[in-house]
């Protein structure tokens, strides 16, 4: 006897192109409920860990953004490997900002998250024209020239970096902003990508002849994608920079542009929430591995591969899945 | 050479000297003609004889060596597509390109996007879903079969090439440039398609059609312009064209001699 699995979208009875007719608490609940986890999640589970995993889960979330911005060049067809290029650039932007202007927090971060968009964007727009995998040698690149510049002309504090900056009032602060941030940044950019705009710059990733012959020019939409991604990725920098009050070097060290694209990878792309849960399993999971020692990344890594093989898809991709269908076995004999 | 009649009015399109050379080879080489408004120009050669390098050159998806391209007296050479697109010229694509993992009608709504239709609408864009559904009804996706809400991976090829065609559409372009849209279909699906052609053009659509089916395309074109290695050999009337030494010798000399 054979089997074959049939799937059944769960779904909203009533629905037609484009109106949910919801006749029930449970079809509300169904359609919320999703979107109301991470809002609970991060704001109501988070402030009662210890202070050891709150900073944790701080630095967990500056990846999660990171993740997340790097999923939005993703969605425009970037792929970027240097997601450290952003974090870097915001937090020098917010560290010199504030330690040569004495400006706050509170003005250094939202100028160093524009500016730092701004800037990021203008060193790649000449490179926007390449696709795939020599746009991510770029990306690549450019992080390491930077530190390496930094190094030889010995600007903005050198080797040493700039240090003693301004740190937030306490913990609790930095991880309600960090948080709040994360949560705009995830439903933003799942809003943008669901509406008619986002359906282009998918269609930019999918098939940009086709886009092209549609009168939209390609170039202009990408740079305003690499623009949205480029302004989290700052955010997440100029954070990072007022957390450990340092800004230097390692803010263009390889694990900022690694971490990301491997969150994304566990997490399921395109959908932001991915690369989210992403990050919010390996950020952790890399903290608890700290016992084993060298053995660490050994686990680490088999992780990884085992998540990847297993799940191609993404957590995100295959819950969702669950979640908007049923399946059964169906005999065909 | 260029021995066209001049007439007062400037022709919607008009192409002079045309050449575009990839590498060593010569895919288009001086090329002169002009179409005037409301006219089905149809354009076949053999294979490699750079019917498509031509539409390439005429949407800018490729850059001319050499010439001159107009449209409605303005040069538009060497512009890149979406200013092409702008322009009021919109084309389809040989390998028909739809977004696979999205609903048909969905495919509709980047071209729906487009500055030129938001300028034609008078800076409202409306509701999207509903003008992509109307649209693709009138391309022949029956409304209640659902057929447009399938996803455009799912559809058969006669299908694509009505997508393909609808999405040329929507950019409510004064010309359109048909690259083999009967390539791959049946003669009953070709039969289909055909009136939606027939009514663009009483609508005052200029249409050029590249095409490999001469039976087809001839019913409905009003000149057919013939090329070979990249040069026009032949230009005027179907049944004249046809008539033409140089034309039966592209066509049938491999095998005469």
């Amino acid at each position: 006897m054979k089997r074959r699995k049939e799937r059944i979208d769960r779904g909203v009875k009533a629905r037609s192109a484009d109106i949910f007719a919801l006749t029930s608490y449970r079809e509300m609940l169904y359609l919320l409920i999703p979107g109301a986890i991470p809002v609970v999640g991060l704001l109501c589970f988070t402030p009662i860990l210890s202070d050891y995993w709150r900073e944790v889960m701080i630095s967990t979330a500056v990846y999660a953004l990171l993740a997340m911005s790097w999923d939005m060049l993703m969605c425009a067809g970037l792929l970027s490997l240097g997601q450290s290029l952003f974090f870097g650039i915001g937090s020098y932007l917010a560290g010199s900002l504030n330690y040569y202007a004495g400006l706050p927090p509170i003005l250094t971060m939202p100028i160093a998250t524009i500016g730092g968009g701004v800037l990021c964007t203008v060193l790649l727009l000449p490179v926007l024209r390449l696709r795939g995998v020599y746009f991510a040698m770029v990306t690549l690149v450019l992080p390491l020239m930077l530190s390496r510049l930094v190094e030889a002309t010995r600007i903005l504090g050198g080797t040493e970096g700039l240090t003693g900056l301004t740190p937030f009032p306490n913990q609790l602060t930095a991880l309600f902003v960090i948080q709040l941030a994360l949560l705009a940044v995830l439903f933003g950019f799942r809003r943008i990508m669901g509406s008619d705009y986002g359906l282009v710059i998918k269609g930019i990733s999918d098939n940009d002849r086709s886009v092209m012959s549609a009168g939209l020019n390609i170039y202009w939409y990408k740079t305003q994608v690499l623009f949205l991604g480029a302004c989290v990725g700052c955010f997440a920098g100029a954070f990072g920079t007022h957390m450990d009050m340092f800004a230097g070097m390692p803010g263009f060290a390889l694990d900022y542009s690694l971490m990301p694209v491997a969150s994304a990878v566990v997490g399921g792309t395109g959908t932001f929430a991915g690369p989210l849960i992403g990050a919010f399993i390996l950020v952790p999971l890399s903290e608890m591995l700290r016992a084993l020692g060298a053995l660490r990344i050994v686990f680490y890594g088999l992780f990884l591969v085992i998540f990847v093989v297993g799940l191609p898809e993404g957590i995100f991709a295959y819950v969702q899945r669950k979640y908007q269908q049923r399946e059964r076995w169906v005999d065909i004999s | 050479m260029g021995g066209y009649i001049m007439t007062e009015q400037v022709p919607l399109l008009r192409v002079k000297n045309l050449t575009k050379i990839f590498g060593g080879v010569t895919a288009v080489s001086n090329m002169d003609f002009d179409l005037p408004e409301g006219n089905l120009l149809g354009v076949i050669g053999p294979n490699g004889s750079g019917k498509t390098t031509l539409v390439n050159l005429i949407t800018g998806f490729v850059k001319p060596t050499a010439g001159r391209i107009e449209f409605r007296g303005k040069e538009i050479t060497g512009w890149p597509p979406y200013k092409v697109v702008g322009e009021g010229i919109s084309r389809t694509f040989q390998m028909v390109r739809p977004f696979y993992q999205l609903p048909a009608f969905k495919n509709l709504i980047v071209p729906l996007y487009s500055p030129r239709v938001k300028k034609l609408a008078g800076g409202k864009y409306g509701n999207r879903d509903a003008v992509a559904l109307d649209l693709l009804e009138e391309v022949g996706f029956e409304r209640d079969a659902y057929v447009s809400y399938k996803k455009a991976g799912a559809l058969p090829q006669g299908y694509l090439k009505r997508l393909e065609l609808a999405k040329s559409m929507a950019l409510r372009p004064d010309l359109i440039i048909l690259d083999e849209l009967f390539s791959g279909l049946s003669l009953a699906e070709v039969a289909s398609i055909v009136p939606i052609i027939e009514k663009l053009k009483t609508k005052g659509k200029t249409i050029i059609m590249i095409e490999h089916r001469l039976k087809e395309l001839f019913r409905i074109a009003d000149r057919v312009m013939v090329l070979n290695y990249g040069r026009k050999i032949a230009e005027g009337r179907a049944a004249e064209v046809m008539e033409s030494p140089d034309v039966k010798e592209a066509y049938l000399g491999s095998e005469g001699e």
